[in-house]
């Protein structure tokens, strides 16, 4: 049996569209962080919806030994951590109560002290021990991400879903957020998939890249051999340059939209 | 953001010191609505003294015969009427108000109640029989069979159109419209006789509770409230919202249709022996969340205790407010309520 993720002959969409037909992903090997990467509306959240089972879909989808196409509800969510692009909900829970109803709500297996316990982790893991007990609509946006992240992380999945879990962070929560997923994912040997828009983040701290466009898959790899000025005016329509920093890092600007009666 | 301050204890007993105030908070309400049955049963036109009362309710034989009957037989039947029916439609309105993620739901605002003094008219009007059923389990059969059939007509078109709140409330509001028409129909064609119950039903009254209707709706909350308990982390979870709550594994449409059958069969109850009495199922969770937010193992029980205590207040205030009259409860409930309610949502408005 294969370790880590893989998915082949894989297609989703909806009843008038199709999104993806056939689509084959290289295997993800385990510990690994995956940046989807694409325009709006090429269907990063689709994939990640699809692949977490709350999407209609045909193909094969294998974690490690388990053949996840076959199992759906709270037995696929045991092994899938999907975290949905929509904040949770500001409602009067405190931070502690939500992480703790996501897992005693699926996993009656589990004790009460392991249930505290992982909870214990998460909230140092992702350092908002303040939080915990402040109710969800005193919270900001980022603060509810964060809390949304803890949700998914302290049920203890082999594969994460991320769907743009960066998107109410400022600059330093961001990093943080992804060295919390870095470290939890190799601790676990788990596969991250996360849709993301800053294409410098996925660059910079990601070890593969799947580039959508409108196409479907243009490309998947080494960030740095993936992310090119010819696959970015494919997928985005705009002329971009991969610049190096003083670091020596590769680094994206982007100039204009590009002049597509030109193609 | 957070700046990472971390507390000397571990997460779980700093939480556990919350959830005991918690608990204080619930055998609170528990020992106040306690006492306003107390009260209830001391109270009414009837001027028995306190101590004929103390000496009726340990040894119902002690007394003159029309004492123990106004007490035995009428006010506790209709003290624990009050009791059960407040906490009948408090945990109803909880539950609703969650699964349909909309703190304006009650089964008053989405026409539930309405659908069962429909179901119940009908009864009452044409004097329907049941596979030979009595009066009282025809009316309440039939109040609830047309309470999930509303409930379930919301749920259905809420599906097709997508169940945003503005829907929800939008569907619910016009089935009231649609319903109401449909009593004041069968209030034309009634007779004067079936009438003066039909009125007196949407007035919403206790007074004519007995043991045996007492019993049905105690029967009803019995076999519900674990039912609703043992989903009572699912919607907690569930507060975070559908999208996240199906990324947990919760199957949201299941638990959401589970959920409204049992509002359906909890406010039938409550409706087919009391009539209408609004407010309670809205203003209950209310209640609840502000003292003990939603973690629904304490908000659920929590909303019932709330709605049994206003409930019960309000069979005192209608007994109380004129001297020697018996104000419908419905009424008291509505005109006391609606200030009360407003006060709660400006008070809610300020603190956020």
């Amino acid at each position: 049996m294969s370790a880590g993720f893989t998915l082949n002959h894989f297609s989703t969409g909806y009843r008038k569209r199709r999104i993806f037909e056939q689509l084959s992903l290289p295997t993800l090997p385990p510990g690994s962080l995956v940046a989807v990467l694409g325009p709006n509306a090429v269907g990063k959240s689709t994939l990640l919806k699809a692949i977490a089972g709350l999407q209609p879909f045909s193909g094969r989808m294998q974690l490690n030994d388990i053949d996840l196409a076959t199992l759906s509800g709270a037995a696929r969510m045991r092994h899938v951590g999907y975290l949905p692009q929509t904040l949770p909900q500001a409602t009067t829970l405190v931070a502690y109560e939500a992480v703790l109803s996501a897992c005693r709500a699926v996993r009656p297996d589990l004790s009460r002290t392991e249930i505290d316990a992982l909870i214990e982790r998460v909230f140092d893991a992702l350092a908002i021990r303040s939080l915990a007990l402040r109710p969800l609509s005193e919270l900001s946006g980022g603060q509810r991400q964060m809390v949304g992240l803890a949700q998914a992380i302290a049920r203890q999945p082999a594969l994460f879903l991320l769907d743009e879990p960066t998107s109410a962070l400022d600059l330093r929560w961001q990093l943080a957020l992804i060295d919390t997923v870095r470290a939890v994912i190799a601790e676990r040997q788990a596969v991250c998939l996360m849709a993301i828009h800053d294409i410098n983040l996925a660059l910079r701290f990601c070890d593969q890249v799947l580039l959508f466009g409108n196409g479907g898959l243009l490309a998947a790899g080494d960030p740095q051999d993936v992310i090119t000025p010819d696959v970015l005016r494919a997928a985005y329509g705009v002329e971009a340059r991969v610049e190096h920093c003083s670091l020596g890092r590769p680094v994206v600007l982007s100039d204009r939209v590009s002049d597509l009666s030109a193609n | 953001m957070p700046a990472s301050t971390p507390l000397a204890a571990p997460l779980a007993s700093t939480y556990r010191r919350f959830i005991v105030t918690r608990l204080l908070i619930v055998a609170g309400l528990a020992i106040a609505l306690a006492i306003s049955l107390l009260a209830d049963i001391a109270s009414g036109p009837a001027h028995i003294p306190l101590s004929n009362l103390v000496a009726l309710v340990i040894d119902a034989q002690a007394q003159e015969p029309v004492q123990q009957a106004i007490v035995w037989e009428i006010r506790i039947p209709v003290a624990l009427m009050a009791v059960l029916v407040g906490a009948t439609l408090g945990l109803a309105g909880a539950e609703m108000q969650t699964v349909l993620n909309n703190p304006l739901a009650s089964p008053f605002t989405l026409g539930v109640g309405a659908a069962a003094t429909l179901g119940a008219s009908l009864v009452i009007v044409f004097n329907l029989t049941l596979f030979g059923l009595n009066a009282h389990y025809a009316t309440a059969l039939m109040a609830f069979v047309f309470a999930a059939a509303s409930i379930l007509t919301i749920n259905a078109l809420s599906r097709l159109y997508g169940a945003s709140r503005e829907i929800i409330v939008l569907f619910g509001i016009a089935l009231v419209f649609v319903l109401n028409a449909l009593v004041a129909l069968l209030q034309l064609i009634a007779s004067p006789d079936a009438l003066q119950q039909l009125v007196f039903w949407t007035m919403g009254s206790l007074s004519r509770a007995s043991w045996e209707t007492v019993a049905i709706v105690a029967a009803v909350l019995a076999v519900c409230l674990p039912f609703s308990l043992r989903s009572a982390w699912a919607m907690t979870a569930l507060r975070s919202g559908d999208e996240h709550a199906r990324s947990f594994g919760i199957p949201v449409e299941r638990l959401r249709l589970i959920s409204l059958l049992r509002v359906s069969l909890l406010a039938a109850a409550a409706v087919a022996f009391v009539g209408t009495i609004g407010f309670i199922g809205l203003v209950g969770p209310h209640m609840a969340r502000l003292a003990l937010g939603e973690e629904h193992r304490f908000y659920l029980p929590g909303s019932a205790l709330a709605g049994a205590l206003v409930l019960s207040l309000a069979s005192i205030a209608s007994k109380t407010l004129v001297d020697g009259l018996v104000l419908p409860v419905g009424l008291v409930t509505s005109l006391v309520g609606i200030p009360f309610f407003m006060a709660l949502i400006m008070l809610q408005g300020r603190t956020r």
